[in-house]
């Protein structure tokens, strides 16, 4: 899907740097930080995922208005089921 | 419009719209082309065009990588996993696409192991759980995804995983823009740029289409505030003659792009020669393949494909609505024949696609099409 979904970081994988454990709606999921190894986000800051890759931080408010759009476009429910199923755990 | 009590600053979008309409004036027709699938489905769930006026008319791009894919890419992803101990695994927005023997999802009723990821690594996560079969990851998307994708090919390349490979229809979005203007039968204003594809590829590969082609073009985010605030940009730059790339969506999307996203994509694909589009035929440079260095990933090295040319059902018109010639409702399948529930093109399966998109949204009011129906 062309739109990315809002996410955030909770914490970084103790034994990996580029996987981090966000929080989407309350889903929580492990997703990849390996496009954004030029600045990496922290625990609190906010990205914008796609295919369970984190794409760009954004801010807090962004991250808001990007949920809503989402919410407006009938897009949430689609959004929350490809968070669920990273790392297969909808199989 | 709806809507517009849900977004920030409801009273901006009354404004702006207003300020469309000013300087739209009525002399003057628009063509304006939003290219990505994204955006037609904002201007059909929020009802832009009804707020816009008569004289802009808004014109859908081939922005939708699984509507552009040629029925013959996926009856060739679908002959490899026909191998015994091969898995298919593809998002879920490929599983009702039609192949010409029917979609993944077919094939999985009649037996085929046909998987739907939502990750490209966990199609890998797949093939380490399931050291006796092959996972063959179909891989589709513009260069939004391609990234992801080459970095879950590194991966596999630095874990040593055999057992995984990439049959890779990724496309790159300005070949297709560029074939737009080529065509003859488009006359095109100016563009409203894509928004998460230019995360990753920034602003600067569009300013060949202000200064060669001297059309303005907007990167916009996806509000209708956004939407509308990049159409009043347009505006401005036409009304003046101007050529220019300006970034609307500055709060998510860098100038440059993302870096780290481009040596991934630069490490792993190379572009093809030419790749055939639907609707577009073949545009040279116009999708990636992995490298030699990835031979072993890359499921049409490691496997035959029968790499045939397949055209669309005659009566299907699904080229000329992705290259916005047609509107969804003047394809004579529309709402008959095709519909959301028994789709015969992707433009109508993806969520994405115009054809979708229009469905959900406006077919009921296609019986009584407004003067600017046809492009003519």
């Amino acid at each position: 899907m062309c739109l990315a979904i809002p996410g955030k970081i909770l914490e970084i994988s103790s034994d990996n740097p580029t996987s981090a454990l966000v929080d989407v709606v309350g889903v929580r999921r492990k997703i990849d930080l390996g496009l954004l190894l030029d600045d990496m986000p922290v625990p609190g800051d906010w990205v914008l995922i796609h295919v369970g890759f984190a794409m760009s931080k954004i801010s807090q408010q962004d991250a808001t208005d990007q949920m809503n759009t989402l919410r407006a476009l009938g897009e949430v429910e689609g959004a929350v089921q490809e968070v669920q199923g990273y790392g297969l755990e909808n199989s | 419009m709806r809507f517009v009590d849900e977004f920030r600053a409801p009273e901006l979008i009354t404004r702006t719209a207003e300020e469309i309409r000013r300087l739209a004036g009525r002399e003057r027709h628009y063509r304006l082309m939003e290219v990505c699938g994204g955006h037609t489905h904002a201007i059909y769930r929020f009802g832009l065009k009804d707020i816009l006026p008569d004289n802009i008319e808004l014109i859908h791009g081939p922005g939708c990588p699984v509507c552009v894919l040629p029925m013959g890419r996926i009856d060739d992803g679908l002959s490899i996993a026909q191998q015994p101990d091969v898995i298919f695994a593809a998002f879920g927005d490929m599983m009702r696409v039609p192949g010409t023997q029917g979609s993944p999802l077919e094939h999985k009723a009649r037996g085929m192991d046909v998987r739907i990821v939502y990750s490209p690594s966990d199609a890998l996560k797949l093939a380490r759980l399931n050291p006796d079969k092959h996972v063959m990851f179909f891989a589709i998307g513009f260069e939004t995804t391609a990234p992801s994708t080459a970095l879950t090919v590194m991966r596999a390349k630095a874990e040593g995983i055999r057992n995984f490979s990439v049959f890779s229809n990724h496309v790159t979005i300005i070949p297709a823009i560029r074939a737009i203007l080529d065509s003859p039968d488009m006359r095109l204003d100016a563009f409203i740029g894509p928004g998460h594809v230019s995360t990753v590829i920034g602003c600067r590969p569009y300013e060949w289409i202000a200064s060669n082609q001297a059309k303005p073009i907007v990167v916009s985010g996806f509000e209708p505030l956004d939407m509308l605030q990049s159409i009043v940009m347009l505006l401005h730059q036409l009304r003046k003659g101007e050529a220019r790339v300006e970034n609307q969506y500055k709060r998510v999307v860098p100038w440059e792009g993302n870096r780290a996203a481009l040596r991934a994509m630069a490490e792993v694909f190379q572009l093809r020669p030419y790749f055939e589009w639907r609707g577009l035929g073949f545009i040279s440079q116009s999708a990636l393949r992995l490298r030699d260095s990835y031979a072993e990933w890359d499921a049409e090295q490691r496997f035959e494909v029968p790499g045939v040319r397949v055209t669309d059902p005659l009566a299907a018109q699904c080229g000329e609505v992705l290259k916005g010639v047609l509107k969804p409702h003047q394809c004579k399948l529309f709402g008959r024949e095709c519909t959301p529930e028994h789709p015969i093109g992707a433009l109508m399966v993806s969520s994405e696609g115009s054809c979708a998109a229009f469905y959900s949204y406006e077919h009921r009011k296609a019986a009584t099409a407004s003067p600017l129906a046809s492009i003519a």
